[in-house]
């Protein structure tokens, strides 16, 4: 089992803004995590991470408890892309890539943290970027360097919070696409929070959707993105598409406004 | 590896052997600017002469000096020119750290209150005559306690939960102001004599310079400034974000409280010594992240050293322009470094700020 999450619970003082939360990660995978704003979906991808501790339940990260691993450890194991990241002093993108490295190293770099820092840099073919400063690129640029950021790490598990929802719809396709690449050439596995149905149906094996703070349903894009779940969760009258069987396209209609709420 | 991977590879190499090759330089600048100060004065010294007299006691068989050189360089101006040297690299390594730590491109020893509350601390001294210890190092020690305090202060703020770097800025900022407004109050009811040694201790300066002063606050910063390097990969990853560096796996809050309570001590006994020197832990530290980029393994060498240059060269304005009259480094810095401050932020601000 790469990833277990036993019935965990987070609140910010007494809000609760995740219960009872249990789920699965067996084999190499994309499991998109889906839902409305504030639903939970970053909270739950930062308390895998234990940049968030749970207040309850327990999670298992290859069989062990990440409450006793230390952050060096999960991080060998964890890699997380942010949405976004600006640094406040300008830094290069190799620069940004070898932090990564930052778990294998002690005070000095070796050969071999740059040798590696190259190899992602031209897995990710981002090479070219190499020397120039990562606040000066694009949206669609920054996300791959962050993407090899946590390659650098030899993460087995990547966490990503919304990789796409800055970008235009090429990059959007193509952060997707470099993303399943690396999850089937890599064996890892990938948990991603992601706003476009769309891009969750055709991109992940496996989804979660969440309603405040719970799991509302989960399993194959087709069977949990049905017209019934995203009225209850979204509130919003859609219509399912099934072009080919597996993977549904979602066409929303209309906003209904339930009523006290 | 393929070709166009060593490529990558050699650049990256280039890129680290011209930040290599900044260090050195600015070793050199700093070998040749304490020449000149220790040549320049009211006895008639050549600079190879007083690269001669330093040497001399280093290897005695091999370097000739006369009594004059000795005495003039050994006695008199190395002890100020060490001092320069020592406060140079600390205060501008604690800029360096402070602004990576927190985020800020404006935080400096100064904007902390660190140097508020030493120079409140002195003011006691001066005009009330309390303190903690008593005797020689009475002002010295009550500068040392009260420039301490500020930064546990500022230290338990970033320890509680919650505390970002901006809270840190703004507590610092606000013991910035309490503390300059108690050293007025102290002022206001002080009698005429005291208050203006406090004044002139409070504007920084070298003149108080002894080897035994170089010596206490040389021992702290070269204990304090290898500790801090071997931090700087977690300064570095720090740069990216608190949630970026936790996910590395890097203690956010473990480095933030363990480089602050360093720096702090550092300035502490630097400022306790020297007074308010401004503007050489804002400025040091910005003109080598331009030379050089904020890779902190580099950065917080380099910019030591250009503090090192940059206060020395102010001293030796500072002893010259008017002589005999000594004026203050303190003045002399925050006139040379506010307008090349100015210059700097009007020509990089795009990618600084």
């Amino acid at each position: 089992m790469k990833l277990k999450v036993n019935n965990i619970e987070f609140r910010y003082n007494s809000t609760p803004v995740l219960e009872n939360i249990s789920m699965e990660l067996d084999r190499s995978e994309i499991l998109g995590v889906v839902g409305p704003n504030g639903a939970g979906k970053s909270t739950l991808i930062r308390c895998i991470n234990r940049i968030l501790k749970p207040q309850r339940g327990s999670i298992l990260l290859e069989g062990q408890e990440i409450k006793h691993m230390s952050m060096m450890e999960i991080a060998k194991k964890l890699g997380y892309v942010p949405q976004t990241a600006s640094h406040t002093f300008p830094a290069t993108v190799f620069d940004t890539v070898l932090m990564g490295r930052r778990p294998y190293i002690g005070w000095r770099s070796s050969k071999k943290d740059t040798k590696n820092v190259v190899e992602v840099l031209k897995l990710m073919e981002i090479d070219d970027l190499a020397m120039r400063d990562f606040n000066e690129l694009s949206g669609g640029q920054q996300q791959k360097v962050l993407i090899a950021r946590a390659l650098a790490q030899e993460a087995s598990t990547l966490l990503l919070d919304e990789p796409t929802s800055n970008l235009d719809i090429q990059h959007q396709l193509e952060v997707m696409e470099i993303i399943k690449d690396l999850v089937t050439a890599k064996g890892i596995s990938a948990i991603m929070a992601v706003h476009d149905l769309n891009l969750a149906s055709r991109y992940t094996d496996r989804v979660l959707i969440m309603k405040r703070g719970m799991i509302f349903d989960a399993g194959s894009p087709y069977d949990v993105l049905t017209p019934e779940n995203i009225m209850s969760v979204y509130n919003v009258e859609a219509e399912v598409i099934n072009r080919n069987e597996r993977r549904p396209y979602i066409v929303p209609i209309r906003s209904i406004r339930a009523k006290g709420r | 590896m393929t070709g166009t991977e060593g490529e990558i590879y050699e650049e990256y190499q280039k890129y680290i052997g011209r930040k290599i090759a900044f260090i050195f330089s600015s070793l050199l600048l700093l070998i040749l600017i304490v020449g000149i100060s220790a040549s320049l004065g009211s006895a008639n010294i050549t600079i190879w002469d007083a690269y001669a007299a330093i040497l001399h006691r280093f290897f005695p068989g091999h370097i000739h000096t006369s009594w004059l050189a000795d005495t003039c360089v050994w006695n008199l101006r190395l002890p100020r020119i060490m001092l320069g040297i020592v406060a140079g690299i600390g205060l501008a390594i604690a800029g360096s750290v402070m602004q990576g730590v927190l985020k800020n491109p404006l935080a400096s020893p100064y904007t902390l209150g660190i140097s508020a509350g030493a120079g409140f601390g002195a003011s006691l001294a001066i005009i009330a005559g309390a303190g903690f210890i008593g005797g020689e190092y009475l002002i010295i020690g009550n500068a040392f306690v009260f420039a301490m305090l500020c930064s546990f202060i500022i230290v338990g703020l970033a320890s509680r939960k919650g505390a970002t770097p901006e809270t840190m800025i703004l507590a610092g900022i606000a013991i910035l102001y309490i503390f300059s407004a108690s050293t007025t109050l102290l002022q206001y009811f002080g009698e005429e004599e005291a208050v203006v040694q406090s004044v002139f201790w409070m504007v920084g300066d070298l003149d108080r310079a002894s080897w035994s002063k170089v010596t206490m606050a040389g021992i702290v910063v070269a204990a304090c400034v290898p500790l801090l390097m071997m931090k700087s990969w977690d300064l570095n990853v720090l740069a990216a974000g608190d949630e970026t560096a936790q996910s590395i796996g890097v203690n956010v809050k473990y480095i933030r409280i363990f480089t602050m309570t360093l720096v702090s001590l550092m300035v502490a006994s630097i400022v306790c010594f020297t007074g308010t020197i401004g503007f050489i832990g804002l400025v040091a530290p910005h003109i080598t992240r331009i030379a050089i980029g904020g890779d902190n393994r580099f950065l917080i060498p380099a910019s030591g050293l250009m503090g090192a240059v940059f206060l020395i060269g102010a001293d030796i304005v500072a002893r010259n322009i008017m002589a005999p009259i000594i004026i203050p480094v303190g003045v002399i810095t925050a006139f040379m470094g506010g307008p090349l401050f100015l210059y700097l932020i009007m020509r990089r601000r795009r990618e600084y700020f």
